[in-house]
C-alpha cells in the first residue's frame, strides 16, 4: 500500500524536519517566546537552577580565561555565549544518562558535577582526562571533532541491548557536522533506534570558517531527515528552550522512540581559544549583536519579571560564583604534580616487558639527575 | 566500501566446523582456519554474555569469508548483527559499547577497507585507557582479513600490520595455523586490551588435524614452529607456512632452519627470538608487507641490539616490494616465496663460518 505524499509533508508529520524558525520559550527581552512549538516551559525551580548554573558557569569561564593568560592553563576554549546550551542540556539529563562533551564543553562537564580541578585537568595539561567517566557518566572531553558521536551511539545501543533505561547526549558543533563520523553516527542511530540525543551547538564558526562555508543545507537540523532522525531547531541562547528540547529528546529515547537531532543556534562570543585572533575573520558589530542576546541577561530578566529572582538572591549567587572562582584560582595556582612513572601505567592493562624496561630507564635517568655532583 | 572481489571459490567450501552444531569435537579432527575462527567466536559468545559480534555482512550472510557463519541464527540478532556499511561507525560504536560493559568483536571486511576506521582506532581505541588513567578499558577485538596471495583485485590484499603496531595501546596478533587461530581469537576476546586480530586470508582454507584448545602459549608469546640449529627464520600470519616450506627445502641443502611464528606482533616477544638467534647466529625476517619501514625493520633492529655479539651475518629481510599491492597477475612477483627465503639464507655469510653446514 503506497500513499503519495510529498516528502516534506511526511517529514513534518514525523518530526523529521525541524520547524522553519527556531523554537523559543523566552525571547531576548526576557518575555515569553513567540515560537514555543510543542516545547513546554520548565517549572520555576528548573528555571532558577538554569539561571544559577549559567551564572556559575560564566564565572568559571572568566576565571579559566584569566588563568590561561597567566600561564596556569595550557589553553582555554571559551564557551561564553553558549551558556544556555552548556547548562540547559546537562540539567535535562537524568542521573543514569551519559554526557559526551567536546573540548569547548567544560561548563557542561562542571554542571554535570565534575569538580572544577578535575574538569580542567585536560586544559591545564596535567593529564588528558582528569575525572573518572563512570563516576559522573561523562565521557572524556573529545578533541578530535565528531568522533564522540559514534561513542555515544555505541554506548546508547549497548544500554538498549542490556535493556537499561539510559540515554546518551552528545555535544558537537557546526563544524563537526561536516565530519564523516557525524553522518555515520546519525545513520547508525537511526537504523538502530539508539537512545541518543545529538545537540549541535551552532555557534557560527569552526575556528574562523563561517557556517556558510560549512554547509549548503538550509539548517543543520534539516540533515536529520536523511537518516530518518527526528530533528528540532531551537534558539540556543534560550536556556528554557534548550532544557525543554533536550528533555523531549531524552523522553523520546527512553520511550524507545530512538534518536533526536537538535540544532541550537548560538554564538561563540570569544575567539576559538586564547591563541586565536577573531578580529581576523569577523566584525565587532556582529559580536555586539550577539552580546545583546546574552542568555543569562535574558533569563535574569524573565525571572525578575515573574518575581522568581531579586537582588538579594542575585547577590548570594554572585558570592557563590566568587567562591567557585577563588577555589579554581587556588587549585590552578598550585604547582602541577606529575609522576613520570605513571607514563607507563595505563598503556595496557599490564605494562609490557618493553614498557617496564623503558620505565626503569627513565627512572634511572631521573635518579642520576638527582644525585649530587661528585 | 564496495567489495569487488567475491571470494566465491574458497567460500563455497564452507567452514568445516559449523557454529550451529555447537560444541567442540572431543578429539582431534580436521579443521580449516575459517572453521577454527568460527568455533572460537561461537565458544566466546556461549561463554560470555557480554560478547557481541557485528560488522558488514556478518549476520545473515555469515561474512564474506563465512567466518561468522551460523552465529546470528544460533545467538540471535541481539548478539550477532549486520551494521550499516561504514567502518568508522563500526569501530566508533564498538568503543561506546565497550564503555558500557560489552565486549565487541567486530569485522573489517578487508584490510584496505579498515582505513576509514583509522582515526577511531588510533585516537580513541588505542588511547582511551591512557586518557582516563586506566578508568576506561576497551576490550574490543577488530578482526581484519589481511594480506595477499588470493588473487584479489586492488584494495583486497594489503598488509596493514605496521600501521597498527606503531600505535601504543593496541595489541596486534595474527595466527599462522588453524589451531592457533582458535586459541588466539579466544585469548584476544578475553583480553582487557584492544586487539587488532589480523587473519591471513590466504590461509583461511588451510587444514589441520587438531583439537581446538584455548589454552597453550599466552597471547603475547612467539612459538618455535620448527626447531633448527643453523638459522632462525621469523615469520607471522600467512608467511608461517611459506617459511616452513622453505625450511623443508633448505634441509635438502643441509641447512637446519628454525622457524619462529611470532603470533603477537605487538607486544613483540623478543626474548623467544633472542634465545633462538643467540643459538643460531643468523636470522631472516619474512613478511608480505613492503620492506621499507616495515615490521621486519623493528625485528631486525631489536635482534641486533639483543644479539649483536652472537650474529654471524646481518639480519636479512625477505619482504614484499616497496610498491602498491599489484594486480592478481603480478602478485607472484611481489610476494615472498620459498626461493626468495632460500636465497636470503644463502646470503648469510656462510663462507666465513667454521660451522658451515655441508
Amino acid at each position: 500500500m503506497t500513499t503519495l505524499t510529498r516528502p516534506t509533508e511526511t517529514g513534518y508529520a514525523n518530526g523529521l524536519l525541524p520547524s522553519p524558525a527556531a523554537l523559543q520559550l523566552i525571547d531576548q527581552n526576557g518575555r515569553s517566546g513567540g515560537n514555543p512549538g510543542k516545547l513546554a516551559l520548565p517549572e520555576p525551580d528548573v528555571l532558577r537552577e538554569l539561571h544559577r548554573r549559567m551564572v556559575l558557569g560564566r564565572r568559571f569561564v572568566t576565571e579559566a580565561t584569566a588563568l590561561t593568560k597567566q600561564g596556569r592553563l595550557a589553553v582555554y576554549p571559551s564557551s561564553r555565549g553558549q551558556d544556555a546550551c552548556q547548562v540547559g542540556a546537562v540539567l535535562a539529563l537524568r542521573d543514569q544518562d551519559w554526557l559526551f562533551p567536546t573540548y569547548r564543553d567544560s561548563v557542561a562537564v562542571l554542571t554535570r558535577g565534575v569538580p572544577a580541578e578535575e574538569t580542567l585537568s585536560l586544559l591545564r595539561g596535567e593529564w588528558h582526562c582528569g575525572y573518572d567517566p563512570y563516576e559522573y557518566r561523562v565521557a572524556p572531553q573529545c578533541t578530535p571533532l565528531a568522533t564522540n558521536t559514534l561513542h555515544a551511539v555505541g554506548l546508547a545501543h549497548a544500554a538498549r541491548l542490556k535493556r537499561q533505561d539510559q540515554v546518551a547526549l552528545v555535544l558537537l558543533g557546526d563544524g563537526a557536522t561536516s565530519e564523516g563520523d557525524t553522518h555515520e553516527a546519525l545513520n547508525f542511530a537511526g537504523v538502530w533506534k539508539a537512545p541518543v540525543v545529538f545537540l549541535v551547538q551552532n555557534n557560527g564558526y569552526a575556528i574562523s570558517v563561517p557556517l556558510a562555508k560549512q554547509t549548503a543545507a538550509p539548517t543543520l537540523a534539516a540533515k536529520g531527515i536523511g537518516y530518518g532522525v527526528p530533528s528540532m531547531l531551537i534558539d540556543g541562547n534560550d536556556a528554557a528552550a534548550v532544557y525543554a528540547a533536550v528533555r523531549a529528546g531524552i523522553d523520546r529515547a527512553a520511550a524507545g522512540g530512538g534518536p533526536t537531532l537538535i540544532e541550537a543556534i548560538t554564538y561563540r562570543v570569544e575567539a576559538h581559544t586564547n591563541a586565536d585572533d577573531a578580529t581576523r575573520y569577523r566584525a565587532s558589530a556582529e559580536v555586539s549583536t550577539w552580546l545583546e542576546r546574552d542568555p543569562i541577561v535574558r533569563l535574569d530578566g524573565y525571572l525578575r519579571a515573574k518575581g522568581l529572582l531579586d537582588d538579594a538572591v542575585a547577590g548570594q549567587l554572585a558570592a557563590e560564583g566568587d567562591r567557585l572562582a577563588a577555589e579554581v584560582r587556588d587549585r590552578m595556582n598550585e604547582d602541577v604534580s606529575v609522576d613520570p612513572a605513571e607514563l607507563f601505567e595505563h598503556v595496557y592493562a599490564e605494562p609490557t616487558a618493553a614498557l617496564e624496561r623503558q620505565r626503569a630507564a627513565v627512572l634511572a635517568e631521573l635518579a642520576e639527575l638527582e644525585e649530587p655532583a661528585p | 566500501m564496495s567489495t569487488v572481489m567475491s571470494p566465491g571459490g574458497p567460500a563455497s567450501n564452507g567452514p568445516q566446523t559449523s557454529a550451529s552444531q555447537g560444541t567442540l569435537p572431543v578429539g582431534p579432527s580436521q579443521v580449516t582456519m575459517v572453521g577454527a575462527l568460527n568455533q572460537a567466536l561461537a565458544d566466546s559468545l556461549a561463554a560470555d554474555d557480554r560478547v557481541v559480534v557485528f560488522g558488514e555482512d556478518v549476520g545473515t550472510l555469515g561474512g564474506v569469508f563465512r567466518v561468522t557463519d551460523g552465529l546470528a541464527k544460533r545467538f540471535g540478532e541481539q548478539r550477532v548483527f549486520d551494521t550499516p556499511l561504514a567502518e568508522a561507525g563500526i569501530v566508533g560504536t564498538a568503543i561506546g559499547m565497550a564503555m558500557n560493559g560489552l565486549v565487541p568483536v567486530v569485522e573489517m571486511q578487508f584490510d584496505a577497507f579498515a582505513y576509514p576506521a583509522f582515526e577511531q582506532v588510533t585516537s580513541h581505541l588505542a588511547k582511551l585507557r591512557n586518557r582516563t588513567r586506566g578508568k576506561v578499558a576497551l576490550p574490543v577485538v577488530i578482526r581484519v582479513p589481511f594480506g595477499g596471495g588470493i588473487g584479489g583485485v586492488e584494495h583486497h590484499s594489503d598488509s596493514s600490520e605496521a600501521y597498527y603496531t606503531h600505535t601504543p595501546g593496541l595489541r596486534v596478533v595474527t595466527p599462522g595455523t588453524p589451531a592457533d587461530a582458535y586459541r588466539l581469537l579466544r585469548q584476544a576476546i578475553a583480553c582487557p586490551d584492544p586487539v587488532i586480530f589480523l587473519e591471513p586470508k590466504r590461509r583461511y582454507w588451510s587444514r589441520e588435524t587438531t583439537a581446538l584448545k584455548a589454552d597453550g602459549p599466552p597471547i603475547d608469546r612467539a612459538v618455535v614452529r620448527r626447531p633448527g640449529r643453523d638459522v632462525t627464520v621469523i615469520a607471522y600470519g600467512g608467511m608461517v607456512a611459506t617459511a616452513l616450506e622453505a625450511a623443508e627445502a633448505a634441509a635438502e641443502e643441509d641447512w637446519d632452519v628454525e622457524v619462529i611464528d611470532l603470533r603477537s606482533l605487538s607486544p613483540l616477544d623478543d626474548q623467544t627470538l633472542a634465545e633462538s638467534v643467540r643459538r643460531t647466529g643468523r636470522a631472516v625476517v619474512v613478511h608480505e608487507a613492503a620492506g621499507f619501514a616495515g615490521y621486519g625493520a623493528e625485528v631486525a633492529a631489536r635482534l641486533t641490539e639483543l644479539c649483536f655479539f652472537h650474529l654471524e651475518a646481518p639480519i636479512l629481510r625477505v619482504t614484499g616490494l616497496d610498491i602498491p599491492y599489484p594486480p592478481p597477475h603480478l602478485e607472484q612477483f611481489h610476494l615472498p616465496n620459498v626461493d626468495r627465503i632460500l636465497d636470503a639464507i644463502a646470503r648469510l655469510e656462510w663462507e666465513e663460518d667454521n660451522a658451515q653446514p655441508g
